[in-house]
């Protein structure tokens, strides 16, 4: 036992170095979790404005202009000004929220602790990747209030509209420099972020912590940092050359002869598709990144609150590696339009297909878990069991968009906007609830309220299936996405009324939220008091108090007997085993 | 005179810890200590962390410039456009003080921790990098001079944003060299710290010896 002593450290006495600039992998975690709150109420007000213009366009309101004087002139929104909200809705939501929370917060407080480490690998450096992520939030929030307001071009920033500078629109000057410095120093964050989180789990796993007695969050923590390592270079090597471009009057991917706003452009022979290409090769990636520790923490609560082992533990993890393989093999399937040779686009169709398998694999042992469990339908388990139903009614919508001939048809619809947001958006989102719900205790030493959890819950399950259900429809119907205004198109009227339902849905689920905020505020204060084991789970971080102390084991390593899901075993004195349980006493297989 | 810190106490090669179930040898303590680090967290965290972010770290710079290469490729392919740019013979004597700088850090790295031959290898390598950045801004000036721009020619373009790119990340290999020096001069030194920054140097190396013929053979 006496290698499992570890010196003590204890915290820090300054605020600054308490709470600001900290080196504690909790504090950075909350950061995380708080910069995406943050972030995910302004994407949200934005999704507001989305809506808002969709259903009744050339309103005025007053308030619109106070904010915006540039987009919203006299109070009615420009469609330019639609397409910057567009754009920054899902570049927020992309990268400061999906990228941010489940990793950065979650992964940060959750993985060395899990794993029985004092701290991440590389403190400063976990540090600096916040404060970076921090400026990039800084950056991109600028581009609202510089001459010409946010880029038009989306979150994709599709060359050669995002490359030809304020020539081609309002935003597409300041703005997309400021969007592409944004996204670069975001890269640059979650390249250090990666690193640290694969060096922890290689190295720092505390003794009995064997790879396969890791949690599946873990796991799924490691793959996605495994996949940010190798997805986030290519993006900022993409921005890289989008800015010189931008600046410096290279011709990357600003072909010859174009004509915008009767002007000339002055640049010769370079390839839009070539930013699609490395844009792609690193957004599909992405992808996997935003829903993987989703995955994990479904994984995990579905057994906690089940009373049972996951089902197929191994399978679960060989699955994750097949899924985050294949995604850095099917990006093309983003671009079956670009006019791409149909042999290639038959290859990334059959790829595609094939992350079906660790999918399905995943949701069959998802339902395996809870099969014949003694479930416990808290909170957490709830939002557990949306990520589930999310992630195959969004999953069937990629079936439609993975066939080549298929997608020429929906590629422009709605029926991507309604698969990409149940699947990458709100199953993803759901995953982050459950992880807040579940890790809430432990985060901040007391209970969310259960009654309001539940509310939330099915405000918000109810709610994101009536906004993006009707989409595939709207989408099948040839409803364009990216128009700013559909009630000057006769063909769409008829579909004026199932605009007008999502609009409303949305405003009432996003009104939803607010009971989470609340919830979330009101327990931090008022909320009980959380005991150390609340859910009566085995892995590491239940073992310490609640919050826990700053070097997370006082100076005592763990050492880890069990696997991290042995619940319900036959023989043993009570339904679960904790991994540090001495295995000393009789094992009961 | 400068004097080294003392070799690490325990081992000469930080060894990698092997957490695994009771029962599969003994496993090295927690509390490695790692000189001058004293105060916060980091204390008991394991040294082979360092190599391992290092590895990684390479692992990320690899996808960058497998990005560039493959931009490369695919605009010189696609486009009628591209002119081949003529090489400034002084970016061969570059290759070679770089090369020379990779030998030298090794037999820096080699003669730890005896004071004398070290600090002779250690120096002559920073003044080989420092020579290398300076030929590379020579051989950018000779190209502007010949009318050679960033936005020349694409093939121009990928010349000035290879070697640039190259070139910030050797300026911070050069970096972490002289903070080096600078702990070497106060007496904290470690060898594994030469040696993460041995590696990340040797790759910097390659990848410019990989730029080159890139340069060369695709002109």
């Amino acid at each position: 036992m006496s290698d499992t002593h570890a010196v003590h450290h204890p915290p820090p006495s300054g605020f600054i170095q308490k709470y600001v600039f900290s080196k504690d992998h909790k504090v950075i975690g909350i950061q995380y979790f708080l910069l995406a709150l943050f972030s995910v109420f302004v994407g949200m007000a934005l999704s507001i404005l989305i809506r808002f213009n969709l259903v009744w366009p050339g309103t005025e309101v007053g308030l619109l202009e106070t904010l915006f004087p540039q987009g919203a002139p006299g109070g009615i929104m420009t469609p330019e000004f639609y397409l910057a909200m567009l754009t920054m809705h899902g570049t927020i939501m992309v990268f400061m929220v999906l990228t941010t929370a489940p990793q950065g917060g979650f992964g940060n407080y959750f993985l060395p602790i899990q794993i029985g480490a004092l701290d991440m690998a590389f403190p400063t450096l976990n540090m600096l990747s916040f404060w970076l992520t921090f400026v990039s939030l800084v950056v991109l929030m600028a581009a609202f209030f510089v001459t010409g307001g946010p880029p038009t071009s989306g979150w994709t920033a599709y060359a050669p509209l995002s490359a030809l500078g304020e020539v081609a629109g309002p935003g597409l000057g300041t703005g997309q420099n400021l969007w592409i410095i944004s996204i670069a120093i975001f890269c640059v964050a979650s390249l250090l972020g990666a690193l640290n989180f694969i060096t922890t789990v290689l190295d720092l796993r505390t003794k009995g912590m064997t790879l396969m007695r890791m949690p599946l969050t873990v796991w799924s923590w490691f793959v996605t940092a495994i996949l940010g390592l190798l997805a986030f270079g290519v993006l900022l090597s993409a921005g890289v050359l989008l800015l010189l471009d931008r600046t410096l009057g290279t011709s990357f991917f600003i072909p010859g002869g174009l004509v915008v706003s009767d002007q000339m452009i002055d640049h010769t022979g370079g390839s839009p598709l070539l930013w699609q290409h490395l844009f792609w090769f690193f957004g599909h990636p992405e992808v996997y990144i935003a829903i993987l520790p989703g995955m994990g923490v479904t994984s995990q609560i579905l057994s906690v609150f089940s009373r049972k082992p996951v089902f197929g533990y191994r399978a679960m993890v060989y699955a994750l590696f097949a899924i985050g393989i294949l995604g850095f093999m099917v990006w093309g399937h983003h671009m079956f339009m670009s006019g791409m040779s149909p042999y290639s686009a038959i290859a990334f169709s059959l790829m595609t297909t094939a992350i079906a398998v660790p999918s399905a694999i995943k949701t069959f042992n998802w339902l395996g878990t809870m099969w014949g469990g003694r479930i416990r339908f808290a909170t957490p388990m709830l939002f557990s069991i949306g990520f589930v139903s999310l992630f195959v009614s969004g999953g069937l919508g990629g079936l439609f968009l993975n066939q080549p001939a298929t997608d020429v048809y929906l590629h422009d619809t709605y029926f991507v906007v309604g698969h990409f947001h149940l699947i990458m958006g709100v199953a993803a989102i759901f995953g982050i609830f459950a992880g807040t719900y579940y890790w809430f205790p432990k985060m901040f030493g007391r209970m969310m309220n259960e009654r309001l959890g539940k509310i939330h819950f099915w405000i918000t399950f109810v709610g994101v299936n009536a906004i993006f259900m009707p989409m595939h429809f709207l989408g099948m119907v040839g409803n364009p996405r990216r128009y700013a205004e559909l009630t000057a198109f006769n063909f769409l009227s008829e579909l004026e009324g199932l605009h007008l339902f999502i609009t409303i849905a949305a405003f009432l689920t996003i009104a939803g939220q607010f009971i989470f905020l609340a919830n979330f505020f009101g327990s931090l204060f008022k909320g009980e008091k959380a005991p150390v084991n609340p859910w009566e789970a085995t892995t590491l971080e239940w073992t310490v108090p609640s919050p826990p102390p700053h070097d997370n084991f006082d100076g005592k390593l763990p050492e880890v007997h069990h696997g991290p899901y042995e619940y319900s075993l036959p023989g043993a004195s009570k339904d679960y085993v904790m991994q540090t349980e001495s295995a000393s006493r009789k094992e009961p297989v | 005179m400068a004097t080294l810190a003392p070799p690490p106490p325990r081992t000469e090669k930080p060894e990698r810890r092997r957490p695994s179930g009771g029962g599969r040898g003994p496993t090295p303590p927690h509390g490695l200590g790692f000189g001058g680090e004293g105060g916060g967290g980091a204390a008991s965290l394991p040294e082979s962390r360092y190599y391992t972010g290092m590895w990684l770290g390479l692992a990320g710079i690899v996808m960058i410039f497998t990005a560039f290469t493959s931009a490369y490729f695919v605009r010189k392919g696609l486009s009628d456009d591209w002119r081949p740019l003529a090489l400034p013979p002084l970016l061969w004597v570059n290759t070679l003080l770089l090369v020379a700088s990779s030998g030298t850090l090794e037999m820096a790295k080699r003669s730890y921790p005896m004071p004398r031959p070290f600090q002779r290898w250690w120096i002559a390598t920073i003044a080989l990098g420092g020579l290398f950045l300076a030929g590379q801004l020579t051989a950018w000036q000779q190209l502007a001079a010949a009318g050679v721009y960033v936005d020349t020619n694409p093939s121009s373009s990928f010349f000035y944003l290879l070697t640039a790119s190259h070139a910030v990340h050797l300026a911070g290999g050069l970096g972490a060299l002289l903070w080096l020096t600078w702990r070497l001069f106060r007496g904290g030194l470690t060898k594994l710290a030469v040696g993460v920054t041995a590696l990340y140097w040797h790759f910097m190396d390659g990848l410019w010896v990989y730029l080159m013929l890139l340069l060369v053979i695709w002109r």
